[in-house]
């Protein structure tokens, strides 16, 4: 895996300072090198190659960025990647087996919660997170667990409605 | 965006925390939650050459109530944590009030309130919570510990009174000496979003008198705005519609907003004033108007007052 730094032009390669990091991304562990400037979003990105995860307005504003790192829910461009040092990181391409949607993403689908889809991969990260903490939640508790991610398309409605959707279907396959 | 390029440390005691600070001086700054800082050096307002990540620092994630009453918050506990708290809700309303309305609740995961309090943003909550709740904050340095009071803590808009090789490890809020009632209202624009205007007020009583009462302002001036006379007209007198629309006036007089895109002057002022007649007119156990996150408890009792979640002003 290999991240190309800026070069000023004043300083020895040697110089620039690089962290040595060791992490899990959707269970598969990882040892990097990066440099401690790099943001968890570049790193999963750029040396990861996921680009289902997605940057928004790279302000901490919007939450498609949104990726858990130990279970919680974080906005991956306001987390250094060197701060993954000994964390599980798990992004959207975590949530689908070999041939099967999780819940979450029927859900969007049966729902229609997505439009340009460009939210979608920080909804559903969000969303699983509050499925894991409250498997019956009301629309007021995904409303509430949604509200640090925005959507310019569709109003919301139908992502709530999804959201409930993969709350019913994962309440069904527990029983 | 890039943040400059610095030197990273996560150094595992608070011994090799400050000597890293010390090594750094000026160009060192701490990391916590990093909800703040990291946006900060993104848009490359800060430009440390030395972080001081203090995430593996063990023993400062608690929030916790000595013997008589005190409560403790250490430099790594969570909103979330707060957010969630059985003893912020039974024994703390202004604070149970706040901790939903900061920020949104994926940045409530990592921010924490010694970091926001650090941070020292005129529109940053927690500032105005502890100070109407005359609190403080406890730092770390190579010569031992010291207390400092928040009124001199935050010392300017973005500026703390620590020392460059300090760490503000923990909070400190007193113990009410009566029941303690208020609690926390905030008029933003969407959830997530800096506050428009946001009021603290706390107000303690023995029998029907005030014996103490503390309200400052969010987001209403160059710093946050501890509005003492507002605060002081309600000490020995029973709480009454007429005392607490004299502090309200007060604490309007006090604020300094400024027009911008968020509102008006004028606009600020006005939703000042009507936040504090509505947080003590509940604390009075007079509702006045919809909304709101206000509470009240008794020291040793549960919870009188159930805290809602509507913030106001959010959908």
């Amino acid at each position: 895996m290999t991240i190309v730094y800026e070069d000023r032009g004043d300083e020895a390669a040697d110089d620039v300072p690089v962290n040595r990091i060791r992490f899990t991304i959707n269970g598969q562990k990882k040892i990097a090198e990066v440099e401690p400037r790099l943001l968890l979003s570049h790193l999963i990105r750029r040396g990861l190659g996921l680009t289902g995860t997605h940057m928004g307005c790279d302000t901490t504003n919007c939450g498609a960025c949104t990726v858990l790192v130990d279970g919680q829910p974080v906005k991956s461009c306001t987390m250094l990647a060197v701060q993954a040092d000994g964390h599980a990181i798990e992004t959207v391409e975590g949530l689908s087996g070999q041939s099967e949607l999780h819940p979450l993403q029927e859900g969007f689908k049966q729902e229609h919660g997505l439009q340009c889809g460009f939210c979608t991969p920080g909804m559903m990260m969000a969303a699983k997170s509050l499925l894991a903490e409250n498997p019956d939640p009301s629309e007021e508790d995904v409303r509430w667990a949604l509200s640090g991610n925005l959507c310019r398309c569709t109003g919301y409605q139908n992502i709530v409605k999804s959201v409930l959707w993969a709350a019913d279907k994962l309440k069904e396959s527990a029983q | 965006m890039y943040p400059s390029r610095f030197r990273y440390e996560a150094p595992r005691s608070i011994a090799e925390a400050i000597s890293l600070l010390r090594e750094g001086g000026d160009e060192a700054k701490v990391l916590a939650g990093g909800q703040s800082l990291v946006p900060l050096m993104k848009l490359r307002f800060a430009s440390p050459a030395l972080i001081v990540d203090i995430n593996n620092l063990p023993g400062l994630s608690y929030h916790q109530e000595d013997a008589d009453g005190t409560i403790r918050i250490g430099a790594l506990c969570r909103h979330v944590d707060l957010e969630r708290s059985v003893l912020l809700k039974t024994k703390q309303p202004v604070m149970a009030a706040a901790a939903p309305l900061i920020a949104d609740p994926i940045v409530r995961n990592r921010g924490t309130l010694v970091g926001s309090l650090c941070h020292a943003d005129p529109q940053g909550d927690w500032a105005s919570v502890v100070t109407a709740l005359g609190g403080s904050v406890i730092a770390s340095g190579p010569g031992g510990r010291r207390s400092i009071p928040i009124a001199d803590f935050v010392t300017g808009p973005f500026e703390n009174a620590l020392a460059p090789d300090e760490i503000a490890i923990e909070a400190v809020i007193p113990p009410p000496k009566g029941t303690l009632t208020g609690g926390y209202l905030k008029l933003e624009r969407r959830i997530g979003d800096f506050a428009t205007v946001g009021v603290a007020a706390a107000v303690e009583t023995s029998g029907d008198t005030v014996t103490r009462a503390g309200i400052a302002l969010t987001g209403v001036g160059g710093s946050t705005i501890s509005a003492t006379e507002a605060g002081q007209a309600l000490i020995g007198k029973p709480l009454t519609a007429e005392s607490i629309a004299q502090a309200a006036d007060l604490a309007a007089a006090a604020a300094r907003p400024r027009t911008d895109h968020r509102g008006s002057a004028e606009y600020k002022r006005h939703m000042v004033r009507t936040f504090v007649v509505r947080i003590l007119s509940r604390a009075n156990g007079h509702p006045a108007g919809a909304g709101g996150v206000v509470g009240g408890v008794t020291p040793g009792q549960s919870a009188n007052g159930e805290a809602n979640t509507t913030a106001e002003g959010t959908a």
